[in-house]
């Protein structure tokens, strides 16, 4: 899902740096709020996860490859804000130091990513575990389905960003400027590849380490509730 | 042992696996991402490659273009894959020291 320079026209690139700056600020001021000093650590190592697990690229035989992003992890951890802030830090340095998704699209890359992504993940989270206890079943189960449901989502937009480039760029004769492929062809494919495939990477990831901190630090999984008002 | 240094030791452990990440797709001969394709292979699927996507697609050097290091990219699978280790270590380190920074940044103004 890390869309490289040249697949989104100039109106797409500004419209997702215009959409993460609001969401960048209010993150830092949350962060900064809220977020206590002994926190930090487990802030940086939110980064870092989100960093080497979208390197375990998986792929589909012959076909393709995709990824987890673990930023609904961050997320269930730190609140969805924090999580923002954290897989942002992985997604400029990918881009900037290895080539890994676009710099002109580090804004949208980051709209889908770290900010679809670790929101949706954090709100169906919250909504499956309710009230249940931070070391119950229903939260390993509720962090599986957020992982699954927040990729899914994210790869939506970013099907959808890419399929509008050939409707806002092409020239006289119908040819595309930017990405060559329509709605029709770029929603399906990022779609169903991660409702398939990648979406129960995100959430094997996601309910396996839920389940390794219930046992660890059951504590841990609190602070991400209290993090997110 | 206390919870953080676990999972520090996770992400170690994590970096030096990575190249499962490199290693898995080759042998099953995946291609690339879906949308991740460079100008040739754009070329190859839809017959030409789109004017904007030429200028823009080069915008960008990277140090260590694909988590390799810069003339490797036809060296074997174990230069890649020790590369690879390298990049995943140094982006590690790389997050962890942006989060401090942007964390003190952030304290820093309250001052």
């Amino acid at each position: 899902m890390h869309i490289p320079d040249g697949y989104f026209g100039p109106t797409t690139c500004i419209a997702g740096f215009a959409a993460m700056i609001p969401v960048w600020v209010i993150a830092s001021k949350k962060v900064k709020k809220k977020l206590q000093v002994k926190q930090v650590p487990l802030l940086a190592i939110g980064a870092a996860f989100s960093f080497v697990i979208m390197m375990f690229n998986v792929p589909i035989p012959g076909g393709t490859t995709g990824h987890a992003v673990g930023a609904v992890l961050v997320a269930i951890l730190l609140g969805p804000w924090a999580a923002a802030i954290a897989v942002t830090v992985a997604l400029v340095i990918q881009a900037m130091l290895f080539g890994d998704g676009g710099i002109t699209a580090i804004g949208a890359n980051c709209f889908n990513m770290a900010f679809v992504l670790p929101f949706i993940g954090y709100a169906v989270y919250r909504i499956i575990s309710g009230k249940s206890e931070t070391t119950s079943k229903r939260r390993v189960i509720a962090a599986g389905v957020a992982g699954y449901v927040g990729l899914v989502m994210a790869s939506l937009c970013a099907g959808m960003e890419f399929g509008i480039q050939p409707l806002l760029h092409h020239t006289l004769s119908g040819r595309a400027l930017y990405c060559p492929y329509g709605l029709k062809i770029a929603v399906p494919a990022m779609v169903g590849e991660h409702l398939l495939f990648f979406g129960w990477i995100e959430l094997i990831v996601t309910a396996l380490v839920v389940k390794f901190l219930q046992k660890q630090e059951p504590g841990l999984l609190r602070t991400g509730m209290e993090a997110s008002q | 042992m206390k919870t953080k240094n676990k999972l520090w030791i996770g992400l170690g452990t994590l970096a030096v696996i990575s190249p499962i990440g490199l290693y898995l797709p080759e042998k099953l001969k995946a291609g690339d991402a879906w949308g991740e394709w460079g100008p040739d292979k754009i070329k190859e699927l839809v017959g030409y490659i789109p004017s904007g996507f030429g200028k823009l697609s080069s915008t960008w050097n990277a140090v260590m273009p694909e988590y390799a290091f810069k003339g490797w990219e036809e060296k074997g699978l174990w230069h890649l894959s020790f590369a690879y280790i390298i990049s995943a270590v140094i982006g590690v380190g790389l997050c962890v020291g942006g989060v401090y920074l942007l964390c003190k940044l952030l304290a820093g103004k309250e001052r």
